[in-house]
């Protein structure tokens, strides 16, 4: 079943055409990576599934972009209640200046839960869930930032988690990260597969053919080829695709 | 050119280098046994270490390429291609032993009646016509080339398929000197597995660069 699709999107940031014609179907319970060069329009991809290239001024979205069958930018979407179903991990650990607990309970809170037993069960399942748990139990009233930065990059997913999305958006989320931290964020993607539906931007070709099952490789705007991954890491069809997976790019 | 580019020219280099020498090999068998050359036998078997050394060499850049470039798609296809390619010359390389070994093995030459019987000039002609295609395939990335084998290799089972019944008649005739036929009647079996190998490389080649696998295919033209 497909959890996102778009039909023939297209986005202009003031003159300059940022994506052209993009059409993807994208299955539940998959993650899907897409890939290609700076300036391509992955991120801007990514970021039409919760919205944030609303807050662009320029910004002109054309096309149907829907997220469980529904057009998330028809007249009257809640864009808060959106980014509830659909959570974002950054290429930089950003956690808030809290406290490790609350910057798991913070969007709870805010979602107006106030019930102190739920938040705290929903606090460790959050960080369980991450793989952070067993490394924070103790300290969960210290600081975020004592964390080490692949530390915090899984405490951001455990934040992005706790409100309970059915979509994972992860903009580069390990290219700041150390191989372990990298690792463990790998497995924590192959984990959370299972239940959450995630998209993840990366640069890093080995890490889209270990994390993946499908691969799109955008380039100039334009979507060139989307495919399971390993077809596109074996045999893909566009030459500009081997191309780019192969080095021989430009 | 890139790194990886340089890399992977110079396993290709190697590799031609060691199809070449295999070539030469079976080429070398060929002028042994209908020669009767007991000296060019020898030399096969000291050369077949040299067969052997390349192979471990190609073997380990191989392994280098994966670990230290991790390549993907046609790059990878091209070192997978080349590690198969790699062993079955080395096989090749050991049947062009097997066969100067049954040359030193008799003290007389073969009797030109069962050379004839068995088709051994014809076999190794077409073994060796087999393996120049696969070398034009590789160095040139030809695939029409390379599909050429198969034809040839349909041509030495069928003369392989015959074999068996030449050696019975042989025996039913009370013919001299059993140990030649028998010898030539395993010579006959080591052609017929250079033409499956040189056939296997052909595979390796089109896989490489159609990315069609065409392994365990009845009809592989």
């Amino acid at each position: 079943m497909n959890k996102i699709e778009t039909h023939n999107v297209n986005l202009h940031y003031g003159d300059f055409h940022a994506l052209k014609g993009i059409s993807m179907s994208i299955v539940e319970n998959s993650v899907t990576a897409l890939i290609g060069p700076s300036g391509c329009g992955k991120s801007t991809y990514l970021r039409l599934f919760n919205r944030m290239n609303d807050l662009i001024s320029s910004v002109k979205i054309e096309g149907d972009i829907l997220v469980e069958g529904k057009d998330i930018y028809e007249r009257g979407v809640d864009v808060d209640e959106l980014r509830k179903k659909v959570g974002m991990v950054f290429q930089k650990p950003n956690p808030f200046p809290k406290t490790i607990f609350e910057n798991i309970a913070y969007g709870l809170r805010v979602n107006g839960i106030k019930d102190k037993a739920f938040i705290e069960e929903r606090v460790e399942r959050s960080l369980q869930q991450s793989a952070l748990w067993g490394e924070v139990k103790d300290k969960l009233k210290k600081s975020a930032f004592e964390l080490s930065g692949g530390q915090q990059q899984r405490l951001c997913i455990a934040r992005a988690l706790a409100i309970e999305p059915t979509v994972l958006l992860m903009d580069e989320p390990a290219s700041a990260l150390d191989p372990i931290s990298t690792t463990k964020i790998e497995e924590l993607i192959y984990e959370l597969k299972n239940q959450y539906t995630i998209i993840i931007v990366t640069h890093n070709m080995q890490q889209a053919g270990r994390v993946s099952d499908r691969t799109a490789f955008f380039y100039m705007g334009e979507l060139i080829e989307i495919d399971e991954t390993k077809v596109i890491f074996t045999n893909p069809k566009n030459v500009r695709t081997q191309n780019y997976i192969t080095g021989r790019f430009g | 050119m890139s790194h990886l580019d340089t890399e992977l020219k110079y396993l290709k280099d190697e590799l031609l280098a060691m199809h070449r020498l295999v070539l030469s090999q079976v080429n070398k068998c060929k002028n042994a046994l209908l020669g009767f050359d007991t000296d060019l036998a020898k030399e096969i078997l000291v050369t077949e270490k040299r067969v052997n050394g390349m192979e471990l060499k190609i073997d380990r850049d191989c392994e280098n390429i994966l670990a230290l470039f991790n390549p993907v798609a046609i790059d990878l296809r091209a070192v997978l291609a080349s590690l198969k390619i790699n062993s079955n010359l080395e096989r090749i390389g050991d049947n062009a032993e097997g066969i100067s070994r049954y040359v030193l093995d008799v003290n007389t030459p073969f009797p030109a009646p069962y050379i004839e019987k068995f088709a051994i000039g014809e076999m190794a002609d077409i073994a060796l016509s087999m393996l120049e295609d696969s070398i034009q395939a590789l160095e040139n990335e030809d695939t029409t080339a390379a599909r050429k084998v198969f034809l040839k290799d349909d041509l030495l089972d069928i003369i392989n398929r015959k074999a068996t019944s030449a050696t019975m008649e042989l025996i039913k005739s009370g013919a001299d000197s059993p140990l030649h036929y028998l010898n030539l009647l395993s010579i006959v079996r080591k052609f017929e597995r250079i033409g499956d190998q040189t056939k296997n490389i052909s595979e390796e080649i089109i896989f490489y660069i159609e990315a069609k696998v065409l392994r365990h295919e009845r009809n592989t033209d």
